[in-house]
């Protein structure tokens, strides 16, 4: 096999590539070619890109490790335009596609000549873990400064500030069993529990099904391996009961077997979702998947060795270095140097060997290893150093040498003396460490397996694994233990398992492993040259040494002070051999140290697939009210109150405006203001939570969920009612109509119609199911119009048969009649402290009846309000918001609203008892008052602090809050509500507000009723 | 996510649909003002945390906005039943205590497990247990 000329490293034959259609690409500016079935890796690698990044912390330069998910180094940055942007991309997990553009994520100006590697390079020796903490911390005040950039300067890949101009879907899925991995023990369950009739999800990450069948020597049915995967995900398509997902990470199992599945749909064939018969599908679906059983066969990672040196590039995992030769036809390198604890690396010196490069040593931990794969490599007179391990690799853009000498591995020292061999590569294989993240997620913590040398997965109820995944790595007795662990999941789902025939494979005579993490050095690991164990986060041994020297004994904290299984990472690569180190240096064994936690997401899960549609206009739903698009046309601004959007005030063009300019805000709240106190104003007051309330023992709810009484209360009358928790704290307010003897309708606030609603189902469910009451939310069937002023009643005549007449329509009356022809309730309530009527109508007629209003209003200079001008006029009467004038620690008595307490009701009421306890007892409560600033000009701030003594040292005793504040045109002054200590017994007192700015207002405590106090006003 | 059993719709929904409210069978006193604050201060604020069996009020709120009472397992969160209003639990950690109820509810080896007891599970234990 000889060179390509364009890609040197690329074989004219072998692997799953297709050499026929050629694809070009951008790495760092530079232009490259490679193949479909390419992944960005393999094709860096085919290009003999030797750099692909800048180490996080030391700024060394980096390559390619491994082959799959567990990469450390290649993070890419993705995207030619700023919208494509995506961050931390695995250049071994991206398909190849014509004309992508990557960049490194680390490195300035550039990953060939980076500034801050003079920072690793004097600093190296002086970087502990620890280092920016400690060194950056002081002074306080600068560290956003130093902040700044250190984080520039490990460059965590960044977020496109452009629009995605992609979509992404949410699916939701149901199966009787979940196959997580398609290897050869997850392709035999899918099959087993396929054939066997049950609903099967089989996903997998990789671009291709098929695990390491895609590249195993080995021969199934004497026909290479991968034949058999194809054969068997051919059968799988072809049946109903079985949905393949290919290019799907499992990335998180939550409760009760919910397992989200990211499904990459178009990430293969472009930086954004390519157009298909003028219709772009969605860039990536996240499957939520609900599934009755999950049989985990998601395959081990490969362990390196730690060495020194063990980060130039040109190191890699053996496994990788077979991966590239046999799936992708690349052979990163020339000259190949193994170094290894087991059999199975052994297949990276074959692969090496039949790409027709040169194996210059086999370097094996163990002594006299006699496998079957050792058995091929001496026959074919390779070099074979016994009971050694490269203890060094030389080179700084690139391997340049390894150092081997004898080791002796239980004693933790180097035995014999070193010897250089030149070499362009160096492999390692200290074992395979089962993946066990998605297990890790349900919170069973894994055991360690002597046998195999690393952690397996403990299983819940419900949770099976079968191959890799738990140890057992040889692939025929992989696919027996898939087989077998589908037919246990079956049987619990109550199926009958189907027998499977298995392939043919020759069984492989393997040698035992031996065990061995970090590989001793002549110098003591503080004083050898760096020996990396978690490359993506720049963690060395000697880290970890410090570590338990300074006195981090748990893992946990090994892993918190020295960053080890951060990251994108979490911990693949490094942390089996990471808590090899600590245990070494705690005197421990792995098992006593104990393992980290994986959390959810297995490998970083982008934004757009976690909200999928929920974004934008589908982030949360707007209400409407019926007389929306009336508002709108008439020039409405609005606020949002909850999801509602209410007309917040209507600015008229000025009457002296050339250009149609209109007014200001604070003028058309003044013009509303006053055309409410001298003429009449009109709200729509639609959004107002209503609950229909029903039943013989209607009466008797009302009068224990709320604090006042309902016992007498008329058909035909209103009453405001205060609802408390049980704690005695206000927590909603509103009026109750009583429509008839037996049925009631309440109002509630506009923010808490929902809660209130399922307040009364609470207390109605648990406390008092005896009661016969019922409760139905009618807030959108009826809309409210509120008709407010002196001229409120001459209007309202004009449109209505109900005798408005004052003698029979008293305040707080309600009455059923016509307006505008339509069927209406009317009750005379008022919120602004005028004559008013709220006019009540079926929602579809509402427009009508406004509209109706207007045509007659017209001479009695009728005018639209808005939310703004409702607060100020209601704020000058003394009338409270709950949740703002109220937050949760507010008694009614606190707000001066004793009247509306019945204290001598027969039954405890839903926060009586609380208004006794010692605390709502004291004295010295906030309590609600009025504040009029000193200078009439001032509006205070809401929120701002009160203080009685403004000489007081800072930190000034805060003595209350302004919970409301406004201009009121019709005092001529600013004024406000606000909460006060002893505020009650505090009458003609001044406070001091101290702002931000430096300035001090003054204010004196009145009463919270600014105008109208006798109440006049509405009663006419 | 949970899956929880709705007694009121007799079926497994998603957690989506429901919303927790805290700790079940919680019992308003009879005659509030014979409380000292002290027990009334109980009644109110105070809330057991244990670590595993623990009863809990949820309500099926865009469902049938009916209130049940759920037993979980606050270290594996297995949801071991859930029953209307007014009903006692049948299972509790009392009664998990005994050997012979803990043969027959599959409860975490390891302490630390996640699932949900399907329906024929709760259904099961119930009917052993009756």
């Amino acid at each position: 096999m000889s060179k390509s000329v364009t890609q040197p490293n690329r074989l004219q034959e072998g692997g799953r590539i297709d050499r026929s259609r050629k694809l070009g690409f951008t790495f760092n500016g530079q232009h490259y070619q490679g193949h479909a079935g390419d992944t960005l890796a393999s094709a860096l690698l085919a290009n003999g890109v030797d750099i692909v990044n800048r180490s996080f912390k030391y700024s060394r330069p980096r390559g390619i490790v491994a082959a799959g998910a567990e990469e450390p180094n290649a993070l890419v940055q993705l995207g030619s335009t700023e919208a494509a942007q995506v961050p931390n991309v695995r250049a071994t997990q991206q398909a190849l596609f014509d004309g992508l553009v990557a960049r490194s994520t680390n490195g300035w100006p550039n990953v060939q000549r980076d500034v801050m590697s003079l920072v690793g390079k004097l600093g190296g020796r002086f970087m502990p873990p620890g280092f920016y903490y400690k060194t950056f911390m002081a002074p306080a005040s600068m560290w956003m400064t130093y902040e700044k950039y250190i984080r520039k300067g490990a460059g965590l890949g960044r977020s496109p500030m452009e629009r995605d101009p992609d979509s992404y879907d949410h699916l939701n899925q149901h199966c009787d069993l979940l196959v997580i991995g398609a290897g050869p023990a997850g392709l035999a369950a899918a099959l087993t529990a396929a054939r066997s009739g049950a609903r099967v999800i089989l996903a997998d990450e990789q671009e291709e099904m098929g695990g390491s069948l895609l590249d195993s020597r080995e021969l199934l049915d004497s026909q290479p391996a991968a034949q058999w995967a194809e054969q068997v995900l051919a059968e799988l398509a072809g049946l109903d009961n079985v949905t393949l997902l290919a290019r799907t990470t499992a990335n998180g199992y939550h409760d009760h077997h919910f397992v989200t599945l990211h499904e990459r749909r178009t990430e293969h064939l472009g930086e954004t979702s390519p157009s298909v018969d003028g219709y772009r599908p969605s860039r990536s679906r996240m499957h939520r998947a609900r599934a009755g059983q999950v049989l985990l066969a998601t395959g081990a990672h490969e362990r390196p060795l730690v060495y020194a040196g063990n980060d130039v590039p040109g190191n890699l995992l053996a496994g990788a270095v077979s991966t590239y030769i046999r799936r992708y036809g690349v052979v990163p390198g020339n000259k190949l140097v193994l170094s290894t604890t087991n059999d199975h690396a052994y297949r990276a010196a074959l692969d090496w060997d039949d790409a027709g490069r040169e194996v210059v040593a086999i370097v094996d931990a163990r002594q006299a290893p006699d496998g079957e794969l050792v058995e091929q490599a001496r026959a074919r007179g390779f070099r074979i150093i016994e009971g050694a391990a490269v203890i060094e690799a030389k080179g700084g853009s690139r391997v340049s040498g390894a150092r081997v000498a004898s080791i002796d591995a239980q004693a933790f020292k180097v035995t014999g003396q070193a010897e250089t061999l030149a070499c362009d590569t160096i492999a390692s294989s200290g074992g395979y460490s089962p993946v066990i993240h998605l297990a890790s997620h349900t919170g069973a913590r894994p055991t360690w397996n002597d046998e195999i040398l690393g952690f397996v997965p403990s299983l819940v109820k419900g949770v099976h694994a079968a191959g890799s995944a738990r140890g057992i790595h040889d692939t025929a007795e992989g696919l027996a233990d898939g087989v077998a662990a589908a037919t246990k999941a079956l049987t619990a789902l109550g199926r009958t398992p189907q027998a499977v025939e298995l392939p043919q494979v020759d069984a492989r005579r393997e040698g035992k492993a031996c065990a061995l993490y970090q590989v001793p050095h002549e110098k003591p690991t503080l004083r050898a040259p760096k020996q990396f164990v978690d490359l993506q986060n720049d963690v060395t041994a000697a880290a970890i040494e410090l570590a338990t020297r300074e006195g981090f004994e748990s893992i946990e904290h090994v892993k918190r002070y020295t960053a080890m299984g951060f990251g994108t990472d979490q911990g693949k690569l490094g942390n089996i051999n990471g808590m090899a180190i600590a245990a070494r240096c705690l005197n421990k064994s792995i098992p006593e140290v104990g393992t980290t936690v994986f959390r959810p997401n297995y490998t970083p899960v982008t934004f757009g697939a976690i909200v999928g549609r929920h974004c934008r206009e589908l982030f949360d739903p707007k209400r409407y009210t019926a007389l929306h698009q009336w508002h709108v046309e008439n020039g409405a601004e609005f606020e949002d109150v909850g999801q509602w959007k209410r007309p917040w005030y209507f600015p008229q063009v000025r009457p002296d405006a050339a250009n149609g300019e209109r007014e200001s805000m604070a003028e058309a709240v003044a013009r509303e203001c006053l055309a409410v106190r001298e003429k009449v104003g009109i709200l729509d007051a639609s959004t107002l939570g209503k609950i229909d309330i029903q039943g013989p023992d209607a009466r008797e709810f009302l009068n224990r969920i709320y604090t006042n009484k309902w016992a007498k209360l008329a058909v035909g009358r209103a009453r405001y009612g205060l609802m408390c928790k049980d704690d005695g704290m206000l927590m909603d307010d509103g009026t109750t109509s009583c429509l008839g003897e037996n049925h009631f309708l309440m109002t509630t606030t506009t923010g808490g119609a929902a809660g209130v609603m399922e307040w009364l189902e609470l207390w109605h469910q648990t406390e008092w199911p005896e009661l016969n009451v019922t409760f139905t939310s009618v807030t959108d069937h009826w809309a409210t119009m509120t008709i407010t002023g002196p001229e409120a009643r001459n209007l309202l005549a004009e449109v209505t048969d109900i005798d408005l007449a004052k003698e029979s329509f008293k305040f707080m009356d309600w009455r059923e009649g016509k307006v505008a022809e339509v069927p209406a309730r009317v009750f005379r309530i008022s919120f602004t402290g005028e004559l008013a009527y709220e006019i009540n109508v079926q929602a579809n007629y509402a427009l009508h009846v406004w509209k109706t209003l207007f045509k007659h209003g017209e001479k009695y200079g009728l005018t639209p309000y808005g939310t703004e001008t409702m607060h100020v006029l209601r704020a000058e009467k003394g009338f409270i918001i709950a949740g703002q004038d109220s937050d949760g620690s507010v008694t009614p008595e606190d707000l001066g609203m004793q009247w509306a307490v019945g204290y001598d009701k027969p039954y405890s009421w839903v926060g009586k008892r609380s208004l006794s306890r010692s605390d709502t007892r004291r004295v010295d409560r906030k309590q609600l008052v009025g504040l009029k600033p000193k200078d009439p000009a001032v509006v205070l701030e809401e929120g701002a602090q009160i203080v009685f003594d403004p000489d007081h040292a800072i930190p000034m005793p805060m003595v209350g809050h302004v919970t409301s504040s406004y201009y009121s045109p019709t005092l001529g002054s600013g004024f406000a509500l606000a909460v006060v200590k002893g505020g009650h017994s505090r009458m003609g007192e001044t406070v001091y507000l101290p702002m931000a700015d430096g300035k001090t207002h003054a204010a004196e405590i009145v009463s919270p009723i600014f105008v109208d106090p006798k109440g006049e006003r509405q009663n006419v | 996510m949970f899956l929880i059993y709705c007694p009121h719709c007799e079926e497994l929904r998603e957690e989506e649909e429901f919303h927790p409210k805290g700790q079940a069978h919680i019992v308003r006193p009879a005659d509030p003002e014979a409380c000292s604050d002290e027990e009334w201060g109980d009644y109110l604020f105070f809330r057991d945390n244990p670590r595993g069996i623990h009863h809990e009020l949820w309500v099926h709120a865009v469902g049938c906005r009916k209130f049940f009472n759920v037993t979980r397992n606050t270290v594996s969160y297995e949801i071991l039943e859930t029953y209307k209003i007014g009903e006692p639990p049948r299972i509790t950690a009392e009664s998990l205590a005994s050997d012979e109820v803990q043969g027959k509810v599959q409860v975490a080896s390891s302490g630390q497990q996640t699932v949900g007891a399907t329906n024929a599970t709760v259904e099961t234990v119930k009917g052993e247990k009756a």
